[in-house]
């Protein structure tokens, strides 16, 4: 059966795949992946039609062999969704961005308990079941890292920068949980409480303390992702969500939510999570990601084979609320003209924009901008820096521009 | 582009907002019921109390006992510290300052002129604390003793120019540590771009 001994099925790459997956399947094969599914689909037989596919079950559950869809190694301690290979506005959950403080926490659920305490008339701890019991609620909802951009502030970007390794710190999801606001109304809030610490059950036991006015409104204690459990770097069995509000405030591994009068003033609400602006102020509390836009393709490392047309594509989202608009510009900020918006366009969530363009093969500039519907329109790097110097590394939402070069070579414009 | 947040917006749509939050609880408490739906259970003494110097705040509430100097503290500091935030706290670690930053510069903080550090930038001592006491060292997360954190923090303290070196630090005493940067903090003032 194996293809391996079949050099000419084995140079035979199926059509319109991207360079970057046909250099995955190529991959797979030099790793000598063993697994079943792998060795299965790389015997995609000439004819397809002439062969029983597979049966039922995991292996023809999964990804075709021939994509390869992983997250981008980042820094330490993150990972990037792979912003320029993916479609919709649904986040794959393991292709969701992760930061850690500590690693990802493995919990074991039959352990797991969550205590809600502090300013409250009737304290209670619940297992994972207990959760499951109450009033449930899902909502589409993207999560961004505060610090998706960090070294574009400093202008420490470059050419070679991809949409994924410049803002992959952004995902969205369907979450699925209890309100926070049912939890809080079993409890009993006790006049006085304006706060409450959340606390992860990671090594880094990672607090925020959350105003109680966002606790009440739109928050969620989730525990279901795309119609399945949390993924385990997106914090099972259960974490926090807080539409439109920056990804570490949104607790992964909840284990904990004690209600208060002032905020606890731990390390990431004060050392971490903070910006310093020029005038010598620290802006704390910066929890609302702004409106922000990408285009995805082209993008940074993609390359257009040839002129002619080419359907323009990106995401745009906001943490005030939805998108109302975005805007291409195909001649380095000269002329904005409307994207189409693909429904559905919601509140806090991404929202997919395309626009048709036709490449005549010249260098061309391409950038877009998201208007949400506050009215807010996002900014250019020199807009965002005048006002707010190079000082922090968190809440970057500037406009990205790609250079597309004559020989169609997609690089970052900003460098 | 004309910006379209004039104040009267802006006043016009918080007062939406506080309207719609108003209408949520209201709504929000006639679907649900007469009273709580009974769901879980009671927390024990036991399991409060576990967390009750994880709840460690600016005044001081949920310092457990304990204390410590400078003095005491700087052998913890070697032993346990030294090897990713440098040998005394100034030079920081191998992977960089994010990961393994200084721990001490006694000059003002000062955007790309001086290190962000828990002496210079952090606005309160008590959170010093309570983030070794919830996850440091990093390959050892919880196993210091609450002296060896009283003394360890009071190490970084007298190192950031801000104790002495015999002061003890304690519940008591800790609070009352004035940290340098406290009054640079500020709200959120945006949107304030463009």
């Amino acid at each position: 059966m194996g293809t391996d001994q079949d050099p000419e099925r084995a140079a035979q790459p199926p059509a319109r795949l991207t360079r970057r997956q046909v250099l995955a399947s190529a991959l797979a094969t030099v790793g000598g992946l063993t697994a079943t599914v792998l060795a299965a689909g790389q015997e995609a037989p000439a004819d397809p039609t002439k062969v029983q596919g597979l049966p039922p079950g995991d292996a023809a559950g999964r990804r075709s062999p021939f994509v390869r869809l992983t997250r981008e190694a980042g820094w330490t301690f993150w990972s990037y969704t792979p912003l320029g290979n993916i479609d919709g506005i649904i986040t794959p959950s393991d292709l969701h961005y992760e930061v850690h403080h500590a690693g990802a926490a493995v919990v074991d659920p039959n352990r797991w308990t969550l205590t809600i305490h502090g300013m409250v008339e009737r304290p209670i701890v619940l297992n994972l079941d207990d959760l499951r019991r109450f009033p449930s609620v899902s909502r589409i909802a993207f999560l961004e890292c505060s610090a998706n951009s960090p070294f574009s502030w400093r202008s420490s970007a470059s050419p070679q920068d991809t949409a994924e390794n410049l803002v992959g710190l952004t995902s969205c999801s369907l979450w699925t949980g209890v309100a926070v606001s049912t939890l809080l109304r079993e409890v009993g809030v006790k006049a006085g409480a304006k706060w409450a610490l959340a606390e992860g059950s990671d090594a880094a036991l990672m607090t925020r303390s959350i105003p109680i006015e966002k606790l009440m409104s739109d928050a969620m204690v989730a525990y279901g992702q795309n119609g399945e459990p949390l993924r385990i770097a997106q914090g099972f069995p259960a974490r926090l969500l807080l539409p439109g509000w920056e990804g570490n405030a949104n607790v992964k591994w909840l284990r904990r939510l004690e209600l208060a009068d002032a905020p606890f003033m731990h390390k990431e609400e004060t050392g971490s999570y903070t910006d310093p602006m020029p005038d010598g102020k620290v802006r704390q509390f910066t929890f609302v990601m702004e409106a922000r836009s990408i285009i995805t393709s082209p993008s940074g490392g993609q390359a257009l084979p040839d002129r002619g047309f080419y359907e323009i594509r990106g995401l745009a989202w906001s943490g005030r609320g939805r998108i109302r608009r975005v805007e291409v510009s195909t001649d380095g900020g000269g002329a904005w003209l409307p994207a189409t918006l693909d429904e559905p366009v919601l509140p806090m969530a991404h929202t997919r924009f395309r626009f048709p363009w036709k490449w005549n093969g010249s260098e061309v500039v391409l950038e877009s901008r998201a208007i949400d519907e506050t009215g807010y329109v996002q900014p250019t790097r020199a807009q965002l820096v005048k006002v707010r110097g190079t000082g922090s590394i968190y809440h970057y939402n500037g406009i990205q521009c790609w250079r597309v070069t004559r020989d169609g070579k997609v690089t970052n414009a900003n460098a | 582009m004309a910006k379209s947040r004039t104040p009267m917006r802006e006043l016009t749509r918080q007062i939406a907002l506080v309207a719609g939050a108003i209408l949520f609880a209201v709504s929000s408490t006639q679907a649900g019921d007469q009273g709580p739906l009974g769901i879980g259970r009671p927390p024990t003494p036991q399991e409060l109390s576990r967390f009750a110097a994880f709840s460690v705040r600016p005044d001081g509430r949920g310092l457990p006992a304990g204390r410590g100097t400078a003095v005491e503290g700087k052998a913890v500091y070697v032993a346990k510290c030294a090897s990713c935030h440098g040998p005394t706290g100034k030079e920081g670690g191998k992977t960089g300052n994010r990961m393994t930053p200084p721990l001490v510069d006694t000059r003002p903080f000062k955007v790309g002129v001086t290190n962000a550090t828990v002496g210079n930038y952090w606005p309160y001592s008590t959170t010093i604390w309570d983030f070794i006491h919830r996850a440091m060292p990093f390959n050892h997360p919880g196993t210091l003793s609450n002296d060896e954190i009283y003394a360890v923090t009071a190490y970084l303290l007298h190192a950031n120019g801000l104790i002495g070196e015999r002061d003890v630090v304690d519940a008591h005493s800790l609070p009352k540590v004035r940290m340098p940067n406290r009054d640079a903090f500020v709200p959120d003032p945006r949107p304030d771009v463009p």
